[in-house]
C-alpha cells in the first residue's frame, strides 16, 4: 500500500484542494449572514454582499459627504506612509546595528546585551510612555513600528553576519582590504537579501503596531477607521477593511519577494541548489 | 450543513420572539448604571425576578461598546447605554428597542475641557481629543453651537477613552471632551478649564435601561421583574443614614472608586431615585426635541445608516409625541412599567 506521505496531489486536484477552505468559509458566511438577515433585515452584524459592496463604493468610490474625501484612499495613503517610513527607519537602524554587532567584537561586546534586553521590551506595553515622550501625531505611530521591529531586524542581521564563513573575511584580509572594506564589499551584499527576507517576516508585526497606534489617536488611517466604526457596529465597513489590509500585506510581501530575486538572483540560485 | 449552521444561529439568537423565563441583560461600569451591580450582587434583582417566576442574569461588560454590540447582535434582552447609542446602535441596526427605565441624565458629568483658555470660543483651531461620535462628541456639537461656531472650526482626533488621562498630559493636546471619571482626574492637572459641560444642556445625555422590544412585549414579566427591582435599588442607594452609605460604598468600590469619588460623580449626576422624577422628563415635550437634537446630529455624521435619507429616518416614540417616520418606530420610551413603579402595582 501506498504510504500517506507519498500522496502527491495532481497539479489541478491541488489547486482545487487549496480553494476549498475559502469557499467552505464564504459558504459559511452566506448562510450565516441569510439566516441573520432574514430575521432582521438591518442585521448590521453579518451584512450581506449587496451591504458590503455597497460599503465599498461608499468609501472607496464616493467623495465623502462631510469631508468631500474619498475615505478608504486617504486611509489607505496615511496607514501605508506611516508603515513604511516607519519600516525603513527599522530596516537602516536594524542593519547598521546588526552588522556591525555582528562583524566587530568590539561593538558586538558592548551592544549585544543591550539588544537582547531591548528586543524583549513588548512594545505596545511601551505605547502610552511614547505618546508622552512623542506626542499624539504622527512621530509616535512611526516610532511604535520602528521600536517594534527594529530589535528583531537587527538580531536577525546579526545573526547571519555571524553565519557568514570567516574564511571569506580571512581571504579579504590577505588580499589587502580594511574593516571598512570589508563590511561594505564582503558582508553587505550578503546581507542586503537577508534584510530583505528579515522585513518581509516583521511587516506582520508593522501592521500589529500600525494599527494598535491608529486604534488609540488619530484622525485618518485603516485602523482609525476600524475603530471607529465599530462604535456602531457597521461590519460592512470592516469587513472589506480587513480584506483590503490582508491584500495590501501580501502585495507588500510579494513585492519584497519580487525585489529580492531581482536583485540578488544569485541569493535565490544559492538557496534553491 | 446549511440546516445545522441555521439551526445553531437560530439558537444563538436570544432576541426569539417566544415567552421565556430566562433572560440576560448586561451593564457597564459608569456611575448612573453602578445600582445594577449591587442589586446583583445584593439578590434584589433575584428577588424580584423570583417574584414574577424567572430568571435574570446579570452580566457586567468590561467595555461599554462591546456591551451593545453584544445586545444588538442578540447575546442579551436588556442593556444599559445613553439615548444616543440606543439610537445610533441598537435602532439604526433594525433592532427595535424600549427605554424601560429612565435612570438618570448627565448633569455635568461631561464637559468639554481646555487648557489655558477658559472661554469655549478659544476653542476654534484647535485638534480637540474625544471618542469620536460618542455622547462626548454630541456635547461638543451642541457646546459649539452656543458660540457660534461648528464641527468645521475644530479638528477631532479619535482618542481611546483608556488612553484620554494619559495622553492629557502631553503638550500637544490642547482641548479634550470626555466623561466622569475621567472629566475629573483631567480637571485636577494645573491650567485646566472647565468651558462647557452637560449641565448646559439639562436632560439631553439620558442613562437607559434598554430592553428588545419585542422580547418586552411577550413577556411582560421581564420588564416588571426589572423595574421593581430598579426601583427598590433607587430607594436603598438614596437612603439618608447608613442604609444608603453602605449601598453607595458598594457602588463605589464595584467603579474602583471610594464613597467620596463616588457621591462626587452622583453630583453631577441627576438620579431619578423615583418613578414620578423619571416619568417627568420622559413624558415631557422637552424630551421629543432632545431626541430630535440626537437625531440630526447622528444623521449629520452617517451613524442612522446608508438606508437614512433624513434624520427622521428611524422614528422615536415618546408619551409626548413621536420624532420622525411613524412607520418606522425603532426607538421607543415606554412610561408603562415606571407609572406601574410610580402607583405601586408592581
Amino acid at each position: 500500500m501506498k504510504r500517506m506521505i507519498n500522496f502527491k496531489p495532481a497539479p489541478a486536484f491541488n489547486v482545487m484542494l487549496g480553494l476549498l477552505p475559502f469557499v467552505l468559509l464564504v459558504m459559511a458566511y452566506v448562510v450565516g449572514s441569510d439566516a441573520r438577515l432574514e430575521l432582521n433585515p438591518n442585521d448590521k452584524l453579518l451584512p450581506g454582499f449587496e451591504q458590503i459592496g455597497a460599503a465599498i463604493d461608499r468609501m472607496a468610490f464616493e467623495p465623502n459627504k462631510r469631508s468631500g474625501d474619498y475615505l478608504l484612499w486617504v486611509d489607505t495613503a496615511s496607514s501605508l506612509t506611516r508603515l513604511s517610513l516607519g519600516v525603513l527607519i527599522a530596516a537602516v537602524l536594524g542593519l547598521v546595528v546588526g552588522m556591525l554587532t555582528g562583524a566587530l567584537p568590539l561593538v558586538g561586546a558592548g551592544l549585544s546585551p543591550l539588544l537582547t534586553v531591548t528586543s524583549l521590551i513588548p512594545p505596545l506595553a511601551l505605547l502610552p510612555v511614547l505618546f508622552i515622550v512623542f506626542g499624539l501625531g504622527e512621530l509616535s505611530k512611526v516610532v511604535l513600528i520602528a521600536i517594534g521591529i527594529t530589535p528583531f531586524i537587527a538580531r536577525d542581521i546579526q545573526r547571519r553576519t555571524l553565519e557568514i564563513p570567516s574564511e571569506q573575511l580571512v581571504k579579504a584580509q590577505t588580499l589587502g582590504a580594511n574593516t571598512s572594506q570589508i563590511l561594505i564589499r564582503v558582508l553587505l551584499p550578503q546581507l542586503m537579501p537577508r534584510l530583505i527576507d528579515a522585513v518581509r517576516l516583521s511587516l506582520g508585526a508593522g501592521w500589529l503596531f500600525l494599527i494598535a497606534a491608529e486604534a488609540i489617536a488619530a484622525t485618518d488611517g485603516l485602523g482609525y477607521r476600524i475603530f471607529l466604526v465599530r462604535r456602531y457596529m457597521s461590519m460592512d465597513v470592516i469587513l472589506p477593511y480587513v480584506a483590503w489590509i490582508t491584500l495590501l500585506a501580501f502585495m507588500f510581501d510579494q513585492a519584497l519577494a519580487w525585489i529580492n530575486t531581482r536583485l540578488y538572483p544569485w541569493n535565490a540560485q544559492g538557496g534553491r541548489s | 450543513m446549511k440546516r445545522l449552521i441555521i439551526l445553531t444561529l437560530s439558537l444563538l439568537l436570544s432576541s426569539n420572539a417566544l415567552a421565556r423565563d430566562n433572560f440576560k441583560i448586561c451593564w457597564s461600569i459608569y456611575v448612573g448604571w453602578m445600582p445594577w451591580a449591587y442589586g446583583a450582587e445584593q439578590g434584589i434583582v433575584k428577588k424580584w425576578a423570583d417574584k414574577y417566576d424567572i430568571e435574570i442574569d446579570v452580566v457586567q461588560i468590561n467595555d461599554y461598546i462591546e456591551s451593545i454590540n453584544q445586545y444588538t447582535s442578540g447575546q442579551f434582552d436588556a442593556c444599559t447605554m445613553t439615548n444616543m447609542d440606543a439610537l445610533t446602535i441598537p435602532a439604526a441596526g433594525g433592532v427595535d428597542s424600549t427605554a424601560l427605565v429612565v435612570g438618570d441624565f448627565s448633569n455635568g458629568n461631561d464637559g468639554v475641557v481646555l487648557k489655558g483658555a477658559d472661554s469655549l470660543a478659544a476653542i476654534k483651531g484647535q485638534n480637540v481629543n474625544l471618542v469620536e461620535l460618542s455622547v462626548s462628541h454630541y456635547l461638543l456639537a451642541r457646546g459649539l453651537d452656543t458660540v457660534g461656531l461648528s464641527e468645521r472650526d475644530i479638528t477631532v482626533v479619535n482618542t481611546s477613552d483608556a488612553d484620554m488621562v494619559a495622553v492629557y498630559g502631553t503638550d500637544d493636546v490642547t482641548a479634550v471632551t470626555t466623561w466622569n471619571p475621567l472629566l475629573n482626574e483631567i480637571l485636577s492637572v494645573p491650567n485646566s478649564h472647565k468651558v462647557f459641560d452637560s449641565s448646559q444642556v439639562p436632560g439631553e445625555i439620558i442613562d437607559l435601561l434598554v430592553v428588545n422590544t419585542e422580547t418586552l412585549k411577550e413577556n411582560p414579566k421581564l420588564g416588571k421583574a426589572l423595574t421593581g427591582a430598579w426601583y427598590e435599588i433607587m430607594a436603598i442607594m438614596s437612603a439618608a443614614g447608613d442604609e444608603g452609605i453602605t449601598a453607595r460604598t458598594a457602588m463605589a468600590e464595584a467603579s474602583a472608586t471610594d464613597l467620596a469619588g463616588y457621591d462626587a460623580q452622583l453630583a453631577s449626576t441627576e438620579m431619578f431615585y423615583t418613578p414620578a422624577a423619571a416619568l417627568d422628563l420622559t413624558t415631557s415635550k422637552k424630551l421629543v426635541s432632545t431626541m430630535q437634537n440626537v437625531a440630526e446630529f447622528s444623521f449629520k455624521h452617517g451613524l442612522l445608516g446608508d438606508g437614512a435619507d433624513n434624520a427622521g429616518f428611524i422614528g422615536i416614540e415618546t408619551p409626548a409625541g413621536t420624532y420622525g417616520n411613524t412607520g418606522n418606530v425603532k426607538l421607543r420610551f415606554d412610561p408603562t412599567y415606571m407609572q406601574m413603579a410610580a402607583d405601586g402595582k408592581l
